[in-house]
């Protein structure tokens, strides 16, 4: 095998492994345009959010010397999604439901203004420094050599692994929740016509909270996953994350739950790519280049319906 | 509008209060770096020195008979903010600022000095712009340049891995792009040229496409331009993807937090600086000091202990706290400081700065001797 296939696999893997997370994320922000047609811009400060829940629930494990790996995981799991819903909730009961029905900017702003409040309240709760994930861990975690030629291999860690099933999974479950069950029936009914929605029963606040909890609990689960992967956070990784899978759910059409999860892979292989082959400096030139192309020639994203115009 | 006059007049008799220093008997000199944001740990270091020194020297007395007033600013080594934070310290009537920490906060900060006539002195900042292009000539460091730290990693690396491929990587920043470019050319001119050169994004999380570029170009060494941070991230993914390559950086990794955030992969990571103050004779009592209220004073604690001592000396010397005559007086001559001796040059560079390597193993660092 010559090392150019073992370096393109090795990039694969680690567009993936970025595409995945990114993807995650957008899911969050598609599913909240989706439903009130909203940027919900504290969107990417959830995911930080979760990241921090995460990590304060392994430290906690850590104190109680808890180790096996299946237990350990449902507790933080619980405990950090748990936490992370309650804050995507509180979000939008304090900052979103009583701008309902105002103006479409009114919210907009509330968004950021959200962003930024929750960003320094981690700031001071948690202080500014990174932290680190404590070494307990490391060892549980190892790599899979998959192929190897001309002295170097191509591997895949567990990690990686991790978050790409994870993220297939995710994706599976949730496009069948809003295919099948009668909460997503709920909210494919607001995302179409909210009032009439209402008219026939649809409670309207319990599905957009609903909404904001399974978003918020996605964002903590790419963040509990960053946290094993990366190894240690702070408080300002949901500027750039938010962005970066803001970007992808425009790119894959906002409001489409796939077109998330492409524009997610889509741009982590941009990032990945032309790191590798061209310029690490100008990766993000090339994916907001992209992001310009795509909304030129559609508008609406690549998996995105054009608005139809209500009358 | 009643209502409102009396807080007014409150707020007016505040503000009376505090733009008067003038009449304590007090000196006021400020100490800026990034008190919070990523590089906090830095910013600590920095006021654990500075807080000491004051606190030295006015147990002796002070300084002209007047005890010193610390006021502290944080630049998050931010440039943007850096400028802020100078004017905010001038507001409070400070003579005299030891800092700001990043070369990209130091030099902008130090136009706002100039016009205002403060003099700064800088125990952290390495960029050779600092001094080569100083608005005046009230701008003195501590601590070395990035072309005397270059033009020791420089041929070192050469040497040292001759005929191998070796990477250039820095995070864009004056401090970290100065001192990869500086080792770059020392390198270069000692018959090695690098094989990867490319520049990240500090704040980011994933470097693991750089990671496998280097692989794939089968990278012996790296050579990091930057900080810590972005150093643990960058080495981590290497060792994750089996790349061994050892990781060279600048005086930036002095700190132990890159042992914390890096876990078992800082083993080996080497950096340089300057030789190891906390050991000097010199250094002793307030090494012991440091250690007995619970603290290490790593990194840049002593060399802003330095910068403030050298200001005190100076200042005691000229008889004024004006900053032109200090400036001057601090060029005369060579000063004992608790990093030794110290002499600056008509730049307000340092006249001798001696590098050495440190390596990191089991979660701490050491010289790393001749090798």
């Amino acid at each position: 095998m010559s090392s150019d296939v073992v370096t393109f696999t090795q990039q694969l893997i680690n567009g993936l492994t970025l595409g995945s997370v990114y993807g995650l994320i957008a899911i969050g922000y598609t599913m909240v345009y989706g439903i009130i047609g909203m940027i919900n811009f504290a969107h990417g400060d959830i995911y930080m959010i979760g990241a921090f829940h995460s990590l304060i629930a392994i430290l906690v494990l850590g104190f109680f010397g808890i180790t096996w790996v299946p237990l350990a995981l449902v507790f933080v799991l619980v405990f950090a999604v748990g936490l992370t819903a309650l804050y995507g909730w509180a979000v939008e009961r304090i900052a979103y439901r009583p701008l309902r029905g105002s103006s479409r900017l009114a919210p907009l702003i509330s968004a950021i203004g959200m962003s930024i409040l929750l960003q320094n309240f981690v700031l001071l709760a948690q202080g500014a420094r990174g932290k680190p994930l404590p070494h307990v861990t490391e060892d549980q975690f190892g790599k899979v050599p998959l192929f190897s030629g001309d002295g170097i291999t191509a591997q895949i860690t567990h990690e990686q692994i991790m978050i790409i099933l994870v993220t297939i999974a995710l994706m599976i479950g949730f496009t069948l929740a809003i295919k099948r069950t009668s909460l997503g029936r709920q909210q494919r009914a607001c995302e179409q016509d909210m009032k009439m929605a209402a008219l026939v029963g649809v409670n309207i606040d319990r599905t957009i909270a609903l909404t904001f909890i399974m978003g918020a609990a996605l964002a903590c689960i790419a963040g509990l996953m960053v946290t094993l992967y990366y190894g240690f956070i702070d408080f300002y990784i949901g500027f750039v994350a938010g962005i970066k899978a803001f970007s992808a759910a425009v790119v894959g059409g906002i409001g489409s739950l796939p077109g998330a999860m492409l524009g997610g892979l889509l741009i982590g292989f941009i990032e990945v790519f032309f790191s590798g082959y061209v310029s690490v400096d100008y990766k993000d030139v090339a994916a907001f280049g992209v992001l310009v192309l795509v909304l030129i020639f559609r508008p609406t994203g690549l998996l995105g319906r054009p608005e139809i115009e209500k009358v | 509008m009643r209502k409102l006059a009396l807080p007014i007049i409150a707020a007016a008799f505040a503000s009376a209060l505090a733009i008067t220093p003038a009449w304590s008997e007090e000196i006021v000199i400020g100490m800026a770096g990034p008190i919070t944001g990523d590089l906090a740990e830095f910013g600590a270091q920095l006021v654990r020195g500075a807080e000491k020194a004051v606190e030295d020297i006015n147990k002796a007395g002070g300084v002209l008979g007047k005890q010193l007033k610390l006021e502290k600013g944080d630049d998050q080594c931010d440039p943007k903010q850096a400028p802020i934070v100078a004017n905010d310290l001038i507001s409070k009537g400070v003579v005299f600022v030891a800092g700001h920490f990043c070369s990209g906060s130091s030099i902008p900060a130090s136009s706002v000095y100039a016009e205002e006539g403060i003099l700064q002195i800088t125990p952290a900042s390495t960029n050779p712009k600092f001094t080569d292009e100083a608005p005046s000539n009230l701008t003195f460091r501590t601590c070395g340049r990035d072309d005397q730290q270059g033009d020791f990693a420089g041929p070192w690396v050469a040497e040292k891995f001759k005929g191998k491929n070796v990477a250039i990587v820095h995070d864009k920043s004056p401090y970290g792009q100065g001192l990869a470019d500086l080792t770059k050319a020392a390198m270069n001119k000692a018959g090695l040229t690098e094989v990867v050169y490319e520049a990240i994004t500090a704040g980011e999380q994933d470097y693991t496409a750089l990671v496998t570029k280097m692989k794939d170009s089968k990278i012996d060494a790296i050579y990091f331009g930057g900080y810590h941070p972005e150093a643990a991230l960058i080495v981590k993914q290497a060792r994750e993807q089996g790349l061994e390559a050892p990781l060279l950086s600048g005086d930036a990794l002095n700190t132990l937090e890159f042992a914390t955030l890096a876990g078992k992969a800082s083993d080996g990571v080497m950096f340089t600086n300057a030789a190891e103050a906390r050991n000097l004779p010199s250094a002793k009592a307030v090494v012991e000091e440091f250690r007995a209220g619970g603290y290490e004073p790593e990194g840049y604690t002593l060399s802003t202990y330095a910068a403030v001592q050298v200001w005190a000396a100076a200042v005691a010397e000229a008889g004024t706290t004006d900053s032109a005559k200090v400036a001057e007086t601090l060029r005369g001559k060579e000063w004992d400081t608790v990093v030794g001796k110290l002499g600056f040059d008509a730049k307000g560079d340092l006249t001798s700065a001696a590098y050495v390597w440190y390596v990191f193993k089991d979660g701490n660092y050491a010289e790393a001797g001749s090798m």
